[in-house]
């Protein structure tokens, strides 16, 4: 009983109108919730919490560059369990949304990149350093581009999703990597300083602002992808009765 | 689940095994060359061949800073806590660098057995504290600067 109301759930999450709907009245509440955890985060993180004992100011930038790097390689997750769903049970839905997903995880890579680099020039003494955390992360960022490019190379968007969704998976394999990196070898960069398992090395006191902006970011991707693909669904069925019908248009 | 979606799911799960053990050869393959730094103990060890640059990695001793007053030349020596090298270098220091801290020098090793450096690095260690709570752990005697004390050096034990 219970599974088949799952089920059913999902068929009509599936369908265009309903997903289009659906996206449309959460969108709103996910960019408040975007907008709301990155003031109280971004606030804290340059108002209330001190200055680190070694870098002074310059550790702040860890508050951009720490969930920006985190949600790169979860949205990276995201798309690939959308694109196993995609590939196996031949979901538009998923198809598009593991496709939408793939500009916004290059824009994450390519803000935790940027950050990394401008508060490696003080600290480390160098803009970019060849070790394996860098150079995986700057791996991901490539996969996001070529993800990007294999989509749209395809006159039939659909074929080009699914060769896409296949890169998705071939490239997962880089984000074990990029988490183990700084564990398996030697690196310029350092380990993780959060950590799930055993204690962090983070005063208590810094915490908070790291918490408020993961949960924005994570509030931003989910609003961006969403947006994203409201938009692609409503192009790919410019023709089809349903927009007609919510555009106003009568034939 | 119907029978193609079974044999979908049995190929992209295929695929996903396959790539994944294909990355793991890989990368136990070139596990020495992913390396950035090796250590003191490694070039006790000679790893590396002879005038070979290569990146020497570990904590600057305390109390062996010196800088020439008239240019930039500093030497320091790096340890990781069982073996040592005096490092040379010429050059601008990055802003973390001080006794304790963790860098990477980037050069060779030479015939004098010190390593002339080119490129120093500082390396952050995963620790974040307020200033404050830094000075107050210093002033009841638990400094965070990490205090390396002179253990033998690799001429010695020669």
């Amino acid at each position: 009983m219970i599974w088949k109301t799952i089920k059913v759930g999902f068929h009509r999450l599936g369908s265009p109108p309903n997903f289009y709907r659906l996206c449309q009245r959460f969108s709103p509440w996910l960019w408040g919730g975007f907008f709301l955890c990155a003031a109280v985060g971004l606030y804290q993180a340059l108002y209330v919490v001190p200055p680190d004992y070694q870098q002074g100011d310059s550790f702040r930038i860890l508050y951009v560059h720490v969930p920006a790097a985190w949600q790169a390689m979860a949205g990276y997750v995201v798309m690939a369990i959308l694109a196993f769903i995609a590939l196996v049970w031949r979901i538009r839905i998923a198809e598009i949304m593991a496709m939408m997903g793939a500009p916004i995880g290059a824009a994450f890579s390519v803000i935790c990149l940027a950050t990394g680099s401008i508060w490696g020039r003080p600290m480390w003494g160098t803009w970019w350093a060849w070790d394996a955390r860098l150079t995986s992360m700057l791996v991901l960022l490539f996969i996001y581009l070529g993800i990007m490019g294999l989509y749209s190379a395809f006159e039939d968007k659909r074929k080009g999703a699914r060769i896409a969704c296949i890169l998705i998976l071939v490239g997962l394999v880089n984000i074990p990597i990029i988490h183990f990196s700084v564990e398996w070898w030697t690196t310029l960069h350092q380990g993780s300083t959060i950590r799930f398992f055993g204690e962090s090395t983070m005063h208590y006191s810094m915490m908070p602002p790291l918490v408020w902006m993961t949960i924005a970011v994570k509030f931003l991707f989910a609003a961006a992808l969403l947006d994203r693909s409201r938009n692609e669904i409503l192009d790919q069925d410019r023709r089809r009765r349903w927009v007609l019908e919510h555009a106003g248009v009568n034939r | 689940m119907t029978p193609t979606r079974k044999k979908r799911l049995v190929l992209v799960g295929l695929l996903v095994i396959g790539i994944g053990a294909a990355a793991a050869v890989a990368i136990t393959a070139l596990q020495s060359n992913m390396f950035f730094f090796i250590t003191p103990t490694d070039v006790h060890a000679q790893t590396m061949p002879p005038d070979r640059q290569f990146r020497l990695g570990g904590l600057v001793m305390a109390g062996t800073v010196e800088r020439d007053p008239h240019s930039l030349a500093v030497s320091f020596t790096v340890t990781d806590g069982a073996y040592e090298l005096p490092v040379t270098f010429n050059g601008i220091l990055p802003d973390l660098f001080r006794e304790g801290q963790g860098v990477i020098a980037h050069g060779r090793l030479g015939e004098d057995g010190q390593f002339h450096a080119h490129e120093v690095l500082a390396r952050h260690d995963e620790t974040y504290m307020p200033a404050e709570l830094a000075r107050a752990l210093e002033r009841t005697g638990h400094p965070m600067e990490a205090n390396i004390q002179p253990g033998p050096t690799a001429r010695q034990r020669d």
